[in-house]
């Protein structure tokens, strides 16, 4: 019994204390944690550009002919949205990753660069269709009503549709969120010491598996809940705005 | 029929099409300044893509519309503006759900009409009172019954100062001991001398309120006149065997 708690012991020490190993992790969950915020942005932005391009497309012009140059070039924009959600969802995000590291950074090899656009550009894929699927969800009968007081497109967007369409996606957008963090993980796929790298880089030197696995997974599972808990409490809030 | 170049709303062979299916085939109507046109037709008769063609709901596939002088078909003329002054009332009433009665009423007239927030909830208010709701300014439209919810529909409408109001069923969706109350509604606003152009099964309103009744079936005007001859003397046997079945 003894000699069981003293490996115990002896194996925490390795993973946490011994070279400031504790100081790693943090400074992996600071990768993670940066790389998830800033393609999370990115993935918001490009999903709502896109989403306005498709239900805009949607509403206006599918089944018709275009009548005038801005047809056309919605047209053409709802063309290249569509290619781009196909390819990304697609495809596997590690796969994305690596064609943005080793191909379109091969020259200067920014792995945190890479990470930020490749995460960005596959959350929005992503983030687009939860927006779109929110936007066409709203009851046509509210946007005739709000063209027929006199509101342009736009206003009736800004207005009417998306403030109703936000609450009701915020649930789907909330998982995106939490899907995101954890896809991450691969970050070290191009040389970036995300909590996982970390934590498996401490796995190999130290031939402990359990401390730093375990540990991993933990401080994960306390970011999802984290997230989960700010979802929950936005949702309250914005229901509690209307009945 | 003749033209009429006072008329509020002049329609000039208005033709719509879906994929193809012709739902309106060359319908005229005049409008004029204080008329209460009732529409009445069985369903699918085109009455309704008529009225939602008068603000371009649905975009009509050829024809023109004279809305105050202004051929609002043509591409280059700004709808928005012209909407601004044609209210319309729908059968699912489409309040917005996300915010009060109150802002309901003053969403327009703030954004597009450039009133200040107090003036639009004063002249709200007042409407709201003219309409026996003023206590429910700050109540959620999901909080109201379906009579409530059309009057405050109406007055929505209202509010933007509109020179024509476009009622497209506006009771049908309405438990029947509701449908009294938005009619009382409407009378009053005939009375007070709105234009308005009305959809509607309701043959005792058509009656009592209507100055011209328009029979639509097949997507043409088969019948139109004054409620007096329409009812008690109609002469195509189709308006006949129609009346014959609601009456």
């Amino acid at each position: 019994m003894q000699g069981f708690i003293e490996g115990l012991v002896a194996s925490f020490t390795k993973t946490f204390i011994t070279d400031n190993r504790w100081l790693q992790l943090l400074n992996g969950l600071g990768v993670t944690i940066m790389i998830t915020i800033v393609a999370a942005a990115i993935g918001l932005v490009l999903g709502f550009l896109i989403a306005m391009v498709r239900s805009t497309y949607e509403m206006r012009l599918s089944g018709r002919k275009c009548r005038n140059a801005g047809d056309v070039i919605l047209k053409i924009l709802n063309l290249i949205c569509n290619i781009y959600i196909t390819v990304i969802r697609g495809t596997p995000v590690v796969i994305q990753l690596m064609i943005m590291y080793f191909i379109i950074f091969a020259s200067s090899r920014n792995g945190i660069i890479a990470a930020f656009l490749s995460f960005g550009l596959n959350s929005g894929a992503y983030v687009a269709e939860i927006f779109r699927s929110g936007i066409m969800s709203i009851d046509r009968g509210q946007f005739e009503a709000s063209r027929s007081i006199g509101f342009n497109y736009s206003q009736t967007m800004i207005f009417i549709i998306l403030p109703q369409a936000f609450k009701n996606i915020l649930p789907a957008l909330g998982n995106e969120f939490i899907v995101l963090v954890k896809e991450t993980s691969v970050a070290g796929y191009v040389a970036l010491q995300d909590l996982t790298y970390v934590g498996n880089l401490i796995r190999s030197r130290t031939y402990e598996a359990f401390f730093p696995l375990i540990t991993v997974a933990l401080i994960y599972l306390i970011i999802v809940l984290l997230l989960t808990f700010l979802q929950k409490k936005l949702e309250r809030r914005l229901r509690n705005s209307d009945h | 029929m003749t033209t009429d170049n006072n008329a509020l709303i002049s329609v000039k062979n208005l033709c719509k099409s879906f994929d193809g299916v012709e739902v309106l085939k060359g319908v005229n109507a005049e409008i004029d300044k204080g008329d209460v046109m009732v529409v009445i037709g069985a369903s699918g008769s085109g009455k309704s893509t008529f009225l939602r063609c008068l603000n371009l709901l649905e975009e009509p596939t050829s024809g023109t519309i004279l809305f105050e002088g202004v051929d609002i078909t043509d591409k280059n003329v700004n709808i928005n503006t012209h909407r601004q002054k044609m209210g319309m009332v729908f059968q699912q009433f489409n309040l917005f759900p996300h915010m009060t009665v109150l802002r309901n009423l003053t969403l327009g007239p703030t954004k597009l009409l450039g009133m200040s927030r107090e003036e639009a909830e004063k002249k709200a208010m007042e409407l709201l009172d003219r309409v026996g709701l003023a206590e429910r300014a700050d109540a959620y439209p999901n909080q109201l019954s379906g009579g409530q919810k059309q009057r405050i529909a109406i007055v929505r409408a209202l509010a933007m100062n509109p020179d024509v109001m476009l009622f497209d069923e506006p009771t049908s969706a309405l438990d029947p001991e509701m449908v009294g109350e938005v009619l009382e509604v409407m009378k009053k606003l005939a009375k007070a001398g709105m234009t308005m152009v009305v959809v509607t099964h309701e043959m005792g309103f058509a009656r009592e309120v209507g100055t011209d009744i328009v029979f639509v079936d097949d997507g043409v005007i088969v019948e139109q006149g004054s409620p007096d001859e329409f009812f008690n003397n109609p002469k195509s046997p189709r308006l006949r065997d129609f009346l014959s079945k609601v009456l």
